[in-house]
């Protein structure tokens, strides 16, 4: 009997999972002996993140494969894992006070964000679709465990138990269309089933489309996209903020990679069928994100309303499936993420023990008492709506010129009419700050890791916006 | 860089405030001011040195800025942008001047209002459209803030308005720079946004040109504001503080007039000729609308506003006359408009101040308590209608001139507004300073102070230095305008004779005439 040949594996590829499972479980086994004080597993995962991030930029000749074809490190999910690192590691700085405040004492909190932070950039990387399968489990299961972190809160037990019965749901569909599209091209390779489309072999076209549709619905559902976006509020709001913040960046770009990967590298020619349902599922999830923002008195639902809007304009990316897609995805989660970690961050610093002050009343005169934290959650807000000279224009511009670059100018004008729609929120909250009396008393401890979070996130922001010129050459790179 | 310098110099000065601590009242208001006073001196040197023989764009400095796009910064000043950025300058210091008063918050406001100042001066030196638009909406936050915050009871709703509304406009826009963007990369296969290249180079047919070029006729025309895009301009002057009314008035409309004369009509001639008549008659509803609504208006503050309606009606209906008279006259308009309007905001202001009210019902008598004040407004007023010898009636005469080249019937009806403008602003007078005074709350009124005086002559001196000899003023567009009119001249888009002419004449051609001509070419007898 011919023994089966082991699959070819590329070591240093893998060095970021490697590194970060090494850290997760390091940490898991440090907390056993560590008492009450958790911040060595602090230093410890920010170590894993940090040696993760660098070992992902090791120069090789991209893209390199490994297991048989099921897993790539190429340009998009070299610099997907860079953000994945950022965005955790700014995670974990903001839960650190926040953790503090509101008694939060399991050390597996960091270990879960390493585990989900694997998986992530196993999503990013699989060109299979088992692979992105169990990338998607992996991030999902710690998800579920995180949004549930806050044991005694029944709202975070809420948010996870929704989170989870939704999340199950959605990857129900995902893996029904993936075993359609197995039953109609013979295999769960993107490569080759992207040469049978091409080759136009489809054993079942009906069932093919079929399990386009799944998969639409299940990406849908993970990427909180409308009509499939019903938990995020929900969750968005029961999530301890960190948790939140890091939901709505990581995992969401994560998904984000790989639906582009599935949709635009492996099935532009079947485009015909799913590019419709895509351009329906971006349009709506803009206009319900954004209307719906507007009715929120709540900043995290609001925020959460926001964050399908803004799925909406990244789903625009992968509709236009040209040279520019990719690179403008890149970009866009990265300003993103530091947009997002500086609103939560801000979200944060304004709460207290049993009292965490997330309704927009709670803002009212902030500017003068604070200016400064007032400013900067200003330049976070304008930034989302895509005000330049901000990270959020210069990304809107890049999403916009991939988009009319194949000439869907109908869809992106309803994007700058959208983005005109959601400066009514983000002016909403800034109203509340510059242009309202104070209510109650501030009581804000200006604690220095989520202050530093905030920092870096502005700077990312102003940085983006006004010299994006270098990140730009690098997501262009290939 | 001098006037990259120039530009910046007010952002400074509000980064350098913030080191100021917050309850220095004096120290602020005179940093501030020392900031405005600089750049407008400064600014004066642009127009000593200003070459006004060329049309070429001086000042001129660019380095790359984002190179995988071929973005750069690049900045300069031709005729057209001259003297709105030394408007700029002035007006900021006559604002600063004229916020004196302001007790609130103090060290924000006078941060709001150079970062703002910053963000206008850019507009009109950029000559890169991703600069433009960075500078364009960078304006809108401090503006936002200023009427947000420092304004009258309903400044909120006034606020996120006029923030939404030109947030739409522009953001369409952006969609079309996006579409030149590319459209010049397949067509020369450089990547670029500058606009001297893009105006040089860009071809287009009929219908893409008429679409982008109601792309940006939507942003500017919020801008300006045009007839049925005016709303957002009353409830934000009225709100506004008066130091933000006076830059709205000067200098904010007049972006969107610039809008025009800088991208719509190098960049889409044809469709520019091809929409004429409908902007021409936009611009003449305009003109009444705007007059007629002033005559019933019983605020101060929204009769000024919407006789700002009527006056950029002018300025519009000049622009596209598409010659010589009208576009020169729709410049000098546009400056017209910021002294004149400016200073009858600073003038309504300063009552406002000493009465807090501006019906005009609670005055009458004025001028017996008041004679300083009485005489300024009486100036302002009658320049503002155009008397002649002042500077509104050089520019409505050259603009009228202009438009009637192209239809009698345009510049009958754009006429009737200078008798309206006559009607409300001489009756709001007569019954603000005339009558007899029986009001009791006014027998003691003050009269203006020496501040309130160094705000309001500087522009009184203007309104009669442009009425009697413009043409220091008129000289410096002279060639940019001849050369914008080479560019939107017909011959060079008509079919039959591809750029043909070279005529520095700004004479149309009649639609008659060209088919005429067509029938000559072609062999066919009429």
């Amino acid at each position: 009997m011919e023994p089966i040949p082991a699959p070819a594996i590329d070591l240093i590829s893998l060095a970021p999972v490697l590194v970060l499972s090494v850290f997760g479980m390091m940490v898991l086994v440090t907390d056993l002996f560590i008492g009450k004080d958790k911040s060595i597993l602090v230093f410890i995962s920010l170590t894993g993140l940090l040696m993760a991030a660098v070992s992902s930029l090791a120069k090789y000749n991209l893209p390199v494969f490994s297991f048989n074809g099921a897993y790539v490190v190429d340009h998009l999910s070299v610099f997907f894992t860079f953000i994945f690192c950022i965005s955790s590691a700014l995670a974990i700085l903001v839960s650190v006070d926040f953790n503090k405040r509101e008694g939060i004492k399991v050390g597996e909190y960091y270990s879960l964000i390493l585990f989900c932070t694997v998986g992530m950039v196993l999503l990013a990387s699989s060109t299979d679709m088992i692979m992105i399968f169990l990338g998607i489990e992996v991030v999902s299961i710690s998800l579920y465990i995180l949004a549930g972190i806050q044991r005694k809160s029944t709202k975070s037990n809420e948010a996870a138990l929704k989170y989870f019965l939704l999340g199950a749901f959605a990857t129900g569909f995902l893996l029904y269309g993936m075993t359609l599209i197995y039953g109609s091209t013979g295999s769960t390779k993107l490569t080759i089933i992207a040469n049978v489309i091409s080759e136009n072999k489809i054993l079942s076209e009906p069932l093919m489309l079929m399990g386009v549709v799944l998969l639409i619905i299940g990406f849908g559902f993970k990427v909180a996209a409308v009509p499939f976006h019903m938990w995020a509020p929900d969750v968005y709001q029961g999530a301890p903020t960190p948790v939140t913040a890091f939901m709505a960046v990581g995992p969401k770009a994560a998904t984000l990679a790989a639906f582009y990967r599935v949709m635009s590298e492996t099935m532009p020619d079947l485009s015909y069928s799913w590019e419709i349902l895509l351009c329906v599922v971006s349009v709506l999830s803009m206009f319900i994100g954004n209307l719906g923002a507007i009715m929120q008195s709540n900043i995290k639902r609001l925020l959460a309303f926001s964050s399908v809007a803004h799925v909406g304009y990244l789903i625009i990316a992968i509709i236009a499936k040209n040279s520019l897609s990719s690179s403008s995805l890149m970009f866009y989660m990265l300003s993103y993420a530091f947009m997002v970690f500086g609103t939560f961050g801000i979200v944060i610093l304004l709460g207290r023990k049993g009292e965490e002050n997330l309704e927009l009343e709670n803002y009212s005169g902030l500017a003068y008492k604070h200016p400064v934290i007032a400013l900067t959650m200003t330049i976070f807000l304008l930034s989302l709506g895509g005000l330049p000279p901000l990270a959020g224009f210069v990304a809107k511009f890049f999403i916009f010129s991939a988009a009319l670059k194949e000439g869907y100018i109908i869809l992106v004008i309803i994007a700058v009419l959208n983005s005109a729609i959601s400066f009514y929120y983000y002016l909403k909250v800034i109203v509340f700050m510059y242009m309202k009396e104070p209510v109650k008393e501030f009581h804000i401890s200006l604690t220095p890791m989520t202050l530093l979070v905030i920092a870096i996130s502005a700077f990312g922001t102003i940085q983006l916006g006004i010299f994006p010129d270098p990140i730009i050459a690098l997501a262009q790179a290939n | 860089m001098f006037l990259t310098f120039l530009t910046f110099l007010p952002l400074v000065g509000a980064i350098l405030l913030t080191l100021l601590p917050r309850d220095e009242e004096g120290a602020i208001k005179q940093t501030a001011l020392a900031f405005a006073v600089a750049d407008f001196v400064l600014s004066i040197f642009l127009w000593t040195n200003f070459d006004s023989t060329t049309h070429e764009m001086q000042f001129e400095y660019s380095v790359p800025w984002i190179s995988s796009w071929g973005i750069s910064y690049h900045v300069g000043l031709d005729g057209i942008s001259l003297l709105l950025y030394i408007m700029t300058t002035f007006l900021t210091m006559i604002s600063i001047i004229a916020s004196w008063g302001i007790t609130k918050n103090i060290r924000e406001y006078m941060m709001s209002f150079l970062a703002l100042s910053t963000g206008m001066l850019g507009v009109f030196i950029s000559l890169d459209m991703f600069l433009f638009y960075f500078f364009w909406e960078f304006q809108l936050v401090p503006m936002y803030i200023i009427i947000g915050v420092w304004g009258g009871p309903r400044r909120v709703y006034a606020a996120v308005k006029f923030f939404l509304y030109t947030a739409v406009g522009s953001l369409v826009m952006l969609v079309a720079i996006i579409w030149i963007y590319i459209a010049i990369e397949e067509q020369t296969g450089v990547a670029t946004t500058d606009i001297i290249f893009i105006t040089e180079n860009l071809e287009l047919p009929l219908a893409p040109q008429k679409w982008l070029f109601l792309a940006f006729f939507l942003a500017f025309a919020i801008k300006v504001p045009m007839f049925p895009f005016h709303t957002w301009l009353p409830d934000a002057h009225v709100e506004a503080p008066t130091a933000g009314s006076v830059i709205l008035a000067g200098v904010l409309l007049k972006m969107g007039t610039y809008g025009f004369l800088r991208f719509n009509l190098p960049l889409f001639p044809h469709a520019s000729y091809e929409f004429m008549p409908m902007i021409a008659w936009l611009s003449i509803i305009g003109i009444v609308y705007g007059a007629l609504v002033s005559l019933v208006q019983e605020d101060l503050k929204k009769l000024v506003a919407y006789s700002s309606v009527s006056h950029l009606g002018f300025v519009m209906i000049g622009i596209f006359a598409l010659n010589h008279y009208g576009i020169q006259g729709a410049l000098i308009q546009n400056i017209n408009h910021g002294i004149s309007t400016g200073a009858l905001f600073l003038l309504v202001g300063m009552i406002y101040d000493r009465r807090h009210t501006r019906e005009i019902k609670e005055f009458g008598g004025l001028a017996k308590v008041m004679p300083k004040y009485t005489v300024c407004f009486m100036i302002i007023a009658l320049s503002s209608i155009g008397l002649p010898g002042m500077n509104g009636f050089v520019g409505e005469f050259l603009i009228l001139l202009g438009v009637f080249q192209n239809s009698g019937m345009w510049a009958a009806c754009a006429t009737s507004g200078v008798i309206f403008a006559a009607c409300y602003i001489l009756w709001m007078f007569q019954r603000v300073m005339f009558q007899k005074l029986d009001n009791p709350k006014n027998e003691n009124l003050p009269d203006m102070n020496t501040r309130e005086l160094i705000t309001v002559v500087p522009l009184i001196i203007l309104v009669f230095w442009i009425g009697i000899y413009p043409k220091p003023f008129l000289k410096t567009f002279d060639a940019s305008v001849e050369h914008l009119l080479i560019k939107v001249n017909p011959d060079n888009f008509r079919p039959g004779n591809p750029g043909s002419s070279h005529s520095t004449h700004a004479k149309l051609i009649k639609i008659e005439d060209m088919a005429r001509l067509n029938q000559q070419q072609n062999g066919i007898k009429p």
